[in-house]
């Protein structure tokens, strides 16, 4: 496909494109901001400009104490998200090792094999890593954390 | 009151013919434009660097003036179903609703209330916007392509922004800072409606991130690659979608986009009847309509994404396949996914008016206690096929489906729990019919 090509078959680089469209898109939002902002009337008020409470005074301010259940939701979130994340290598390699395992000829995952990792290696490795997860999860559902009274 | 000039310009702009044959004049007239300039633009349409850049610039306007159309496109279906004409008033059938929209948007006061965090307060919308308008880079729009005036040996182009190698993890990377815009005006406004609205976002992001993480490992276990453009391939290729290998992944994924999008029934963030507009309480103006861009455009980005994973993307039976690379078949391949993409889109548009809001405690439950659990029993079944080398076998894949969809009915029938939609700390009522 016209792109260099790595060990494992992958084409790299694409990056290049990522970065022009990150500096179109944040210049496209900060013109948008800029027009809207040199376009639009300015008239001041002490009303107008008030916190909208659906007419209410405003009591007190905003940012204070809230409900801790968002903070574990939070670490809950941190927990299974490095679980995905550590998962997503396998999830690449494992089919691709299977392949090469059930090929007769050199697969493109051989190094792999040779470097001594097996499919069952493998499904046994991630199956002890979700097993204990799922003891956390478990603990977790009995403990009524994803009870939202 | 009005006048008459005005009236006239509306009942012309009204007409079929006016707003048809306008529209045909424009689309002549960019054709000619687009012929003639040709010469000018030939040579970069033979690098894969500036392809990829005419791919941004025409894509990203595309996003942008469907993000447009959609809002009119919602409004229509919503008077559908509620038995109303919705937007008609601006031009045919209210095509010019949208140019109405973005001009007052533009005309309006930018107002910023005094006890905002201001630079917080301006980045939150720069920020839903940006983040949103980022995922398409990777979304392979219709296959490859090699220039008649190409040599015939040379490697074709893909019509992608970027191959990244990393492929839709940039997607789920980028999908997830749209987070932060919607925290940021939560925070921001210090208005307590936006900031309730802005923590419900979050706890229901982060929550409905993992689903759609297991719906993806599963897909990435049948494909064994990350590139999109590599996984519509190989759907192509055996005629198989990946829908009709795992419905249930599908599903999944499904339902963590229409949340991620805070799109009905998820969108407790912004309702209406709780939280007045929920973290966009005190947006005014165009950074009101940059939140809509935003949401609009993540919409149309996440069906692309699902089209890519699990209808075979630009592939349709009987059409220009993967080794067909000339441009009309690339032409082609664009319709069909333009027109996939499309019919995504409508049904998250119908979904929003039929389906009924959720609750906190019932998102909260429905992530939690149904969609991960069932996202971890099927990437085990997953795994399981994909160890006997029968991750891509239909009837395996819907055994294994099927399966775990009875496993689910069975201990659904057996639950105790009465099917209600009461809180459960509340006491329990009557449910007997009076006589």
């Amino acid at each position: 496909m016209g792109l260099s090509r790595n060990a494992f078959g992958l084409a790299a680089g694409g990056f290049e494109a990522v970065a022009v469209l990150l500096t179109v898109v944040t210049a496209l939002a900060a013109a948008i901001l800029i027009l809207a902002h040199r376009i639009g009337p300015r008239r001041h008020g002490a009303a107008k400009e008030d916190t909208y409470e659906s007419g209410m005074e405003p009591i007190g301010d905003t940012r204070r104490r809230f409900n801790v259940r968002f903070y574990l939701v939070a670490v809950l979130y941190l927990v299974f998200a490095a679980e995905l994340v550590f998962l997503y290598p396998w999830a690449v390699l494992f089919p691709r090792l299977t392949a090469a395992a059930n090929a007769p000829e050199p697969h493109s995952a051989q190094r792999l094999l040779e470097a001594g990792a097996t499919p069952a290696a493998l499904l046994v490795a991630v199956g002890v890593f979700l097993a204990l997860l799922l003891v956390g999860f478990i603990y977790e559902w009995r403990r009524g954390v994803f009870k939202w009274n | 009151m009005t006048d008459p000039t005005i009236k006239r310009i509306e009942t012309v702009l009204r007409k079929p013919a006016v707003i048809f044959g306008a529209g045909a004049a424009i689309l002549l007239l960019v054709t000619a434009l687009l012929a003639l300039a040709f010469p000018l633009y030939k040579p970069l349409l033979s690098s894969q660097f500036s392809f990829s850049m005419i791919v941004l610039a025409v894509m990203l306007v595309l996003i942008l003036s469907a993000t447009a159309l959609c809002i009119l496109f919602e409004r229509k279906i919503a008077g559908f179903t509620q038995d109303r004409y919705g937007p008609n008033r601006v031009g045919f059938w209210g095509l010019l609703q949208p140019v109405a929209d973005g001009l007052k948007f533009l005309l309006k006061e930018d107002i910023i209330p005094r006890h905002v965090d201001k630079p917080l307060f301006l980045l939150a919308p720069a920020l839903a916007l940006a983040a949103s308008l980022l995922g398409f880079a990777i979304i392979p729009w219709a296959g490859q392509v090699r220039w008649p005036w190409m040599p015939p040996d040379a490697p074709p182009l893909s019509t992608q922004v970027a191959n990244l190698n990393v492929g839709f993890l940039y997607l789920l990377a980028v999908g997830s800072l749209s987070v932060y815009g919607v925290v940021l005006a939560g925070y921001a406004s210090n208005n307590k409606y936006a900031f309730y609205g802005g923590m419900r976002a979050a706890a229901q992001m982060i929550s409905y991130e993992l689903p759609l993480g297991l719906g993806l490992l599963v897909v990435l276990l049948v494909s064994g690659t990350l590139q999109l453009d590599q996984i519509v391939q190989q759907q192509a290729a055996t005629g198989v979608w990946n829908i009709f290998l795992h419905p249930i992944a599908f599903f999944l994924v499904l339902v963590s986009a229409l949340a991620e999008a805070n799109r009905a029934p998820f969108d407790l963030p912004e309702a209406e009847q709780e939280l007045v507009g929920g973290y966009h309480t005190e947006y005014s103006a165009m950074k009101f309509a940059m939140f809509f861009l935003g949401e609009y455009a993540h919409m149309i980005t996440s069906s692309a994404l699902i089209v890519a994973l699990f209808f075979g993307g630009w592939h349709f039976w009987g059409l220009p396949g993967p080794e067909n690379v000339t441009w009309w078949a690339m032409l082609i391949k664009l319709a069909v996914y333009l027109t996939k993409v499309a019919l995504f889109i409508a049904l998250f548009m119908l979904v929003r008016w039929t389906l009924p809001r959720f609750r906190f405690d019932q998102l909260m439950r429905v992530a939690w206690q149904s969609l991960v659990p069932i996202g971890v029993a099927l990437l085990a079944a997953t795994a399981a096929l994909t160890y006997l080398g029968w991750q891509r076998n239909v009837w395996a894949s819907l055994a294994a489906n099927l399966l775990l969809l009875a496993v689910l009915l069975r201990s659904a029938a057996r639950s105790k729990r009465p099917v209600t939609a009461r809180q459960e700390d509340l006491p329990e009522i009557d449910v007997r019919p009076t006589t």
